[in-house]
């Protein structure tokens, strides 16, 4: 430390300003979020029970009543949403960064940044004339095609910046063992670059996680049980919705459980996809 | 062991750069060959020829004619993917897979390319491993570390063992040394003498004494053409054209 006493008056307090307006950011950034989940666990945490958690939605009147199914519903949405949005984001994203290197690839790129400004509730419409009108029906597919549409510019995006921070030396060392390039794409790079990858995955999945336009039109929502992904599903953020716009004090209490419930899951869900895809990758461990 | 290289008018080019004039070479087996020559003289363009390495790079072409052994590696029929699994490369930087560890690496090879035999890939693992003198210092952490957390000299050791560990007849390296400290210099250089007994090796260098110690065979380039091909008594003692007395000695510009 005999170091900082020489220098100079005014070079560290250049120091602690900026350290500290470093700091004031990192606040400002995590204040929002902090917040929100303070006024949630507030307004929401008392009205979590057990029955909440099992229970269908009663008629207005009727005391108790839950959101199990908008909770299983939701998560249905989701699933079928990812596995629509994961493969096909990611298998775009290997296209632009490593085949497409030609204007076919920019055609793509400026596809997927259009993509994501669209707002959600014409990604909605248009999964309605998809997969609604077609049907002849509502139901929790069109709900996760329209989530899934949703997911491609993100998890394309991310996939295509990390596939290009691969070195290239690395996919050299691969082309000089012979190993065919689609190998050496899955198994060499998308593995180097997969902290990245997965990232662009959370983001993509907690952003629509918490839509409800895109599902208004599509999964429509439903107060009772249902499994079948083929018919109308309940969703949280729809529940929450409508218990937020009636005029009963019991809905309002639930539309706060419901809100709390939501970003619960999807901090337990990147979580665990964290935890889960840690392990083996030796990029981080070193 | 290993199996010659015969090149004939071979001709390679960065878009209209013309990188590599008309070169001939016949490249003997089981021997060490060094190729010399200042930066950007081909050196490295010609060994990424040998093992189609060289088209992989945007807008490079190549013309001519490369037979390795009995294999036609520029022929109508032949897949880049054979040849290089034929032909190992060694590059001038380790660049072991940093998501794989030791053992990993070595078997990476086999593995993707669909080997999927466990006990014959510990068997090739450790085979390479000793071969590339670098089984004793990881046999312990084969599977614990990351190929990555190995010193520059090891990795590049392990590049060396994850080339044989797919068998090659060739081991082509370029400038495998010139990243790493006089120690670990040594230990490749007396690797390349073990190693010529069993395949076929070219190496690109940089440092001249280097080839004089390895190397059986030197050809010296300049500017895209090869000057001359000899054994490496001739080249560093009695070269047939100036220019080769001028670089090996020094006067060069």
């Amino acid at each position: 430390m005999a170091r900082t006493e020489t220098l100079s008056l005014g070079r560290r307090i250049a120091n602690h300003l900026a350290t500290a307006l470093t700091l004031l950011s990192a606040i400002l950034v995590i204040a929002p979020l902090v917040a929100i989940f303070g006024y949630l666990l507030y307004k929401g945490f008392g009205s979590i029970n057990l029955q909440f958690l099992t229970n269908t939605p009663r008629p207005v009147g009727e005391a108790g009543g839950g959101m199990a199914n908008a909770i299983v519903g939701s998560l249905v949405i989701l699933a079928i949403g990812s596995v629509i949005g994961v493969p096909l984001g990611i298998g775009a994203g290997i296209y632009m960064s490593e085949y497409g290197k030609d204007r076919y690839s920019t055609v793509v790129r400026f596809t997927a940044d259009v993509l994501n400004g669209v707002p959600s509730i014409v990604i909605g419409i248009a999964a309605y004339s998809l997969v609604v009108l077609r049907q002849g029906h509502f139901s929790a597919f069109a709900g996760g095609v329209a989530l899934g549409i949703m997911m491609v510019p993100t998890i394309a995006r991310t996939t295509e910046e990390m596939l290009l921070m691969v070195p290239h030396s690395i996919r050299e060392a691969a082309l000089g063992l012979g190993i065919p390039q689609w190998r050496s794409v899955l198994s060499i790079a998308l593995r180097t670059a997969r902290a990245g990858v997965i990232t662009g995955v959370m983001l993509a999945f907690a952003r629509v996680a918490g839509e409800t336009a895109p599902l208004l039109f599509t999964a429509f929502g439903n107060q009772y049980w249902n499994l079948n992904p083929n018919q109308p599903t309940a969703a949280l953020p729809l529940q929450i919705y409508v218990y937020a716009i009636s005029p009963f004090d019991e809905w309002h209490r639930q539309a706060w459980a419901g809100a709390l419930i939501l970003i619960i899951l999807i901090i337990v869900a990147v979580t665990v996809v964290r935890i889960a895809t840690r392990q083996g990758s030796y990029a981080q461990s070193r | 062991m290993g199996v010659g290289i015969d090149v004939k008018n071979l001709n390679a080019w960065f878009g209209k750069f013309h990188a590599l004039q008309d070169i001939q070479m016949k490249i003997e087996p089981g021997k060490a060959t060094a190729i010399i020559g200042p930066s950007g003289c081909g050196k490295s363009t010609y060994v990424r020829c040998l093992n189609r390495m060289h088209e992989t790079l945007p807008d490079a072409r190549v013309e001519g004619d490369v037979k390795v052994g009995d294999l036609d590696v520029y022929g109508e029929g032949t897949a880049a993917v054979d040849v290089r699994r034929r032909i190992g490369m060694v590059f001038q930087r380790p660049n072991p897979f940093p998501t794989m560890t030791v053992y990993g690496n070595v078997a990476s090879g086999l593995k993707l390319n669909g080997f999927r035999n466990r006990a014959e890939l510990d068997e090739v693992v450790e085979r390479s491993l000793k071969l590339a003198a670098l089984w004793e210092e990881v046999k312990d952490i084969l599977k614990k570390k990351s190929g990555a957390s190995l010193s520059g000299g090891q990795q590049q050791r392990l590049c060396i063992a994850r080339a044989l560990a797919v068998e090659p007849e060739v081991l082509v390296m370029d400038e495998p040394a010139s990243a790493l400290d006089p120690i670990s210099t040594g230990k490749i250089e007396e690797l390349i003498f073990q190693l010529k007994e069993k395949y076929t090796v070219v190496i690109v260098t940089h440092n001249m004494q280097q080839a004089a110690r390895v190397a059986d065979f030197t050809g010296f380039f300049l500017m895209g053409k090869l000057v001359e091909f000899d054994k490496t008594e001739k080249i560093f003692t009695n070269p047939s054209d100036k220019r080769t007395e001028d670089y090996v000695t020094g006067r060069f510009g």
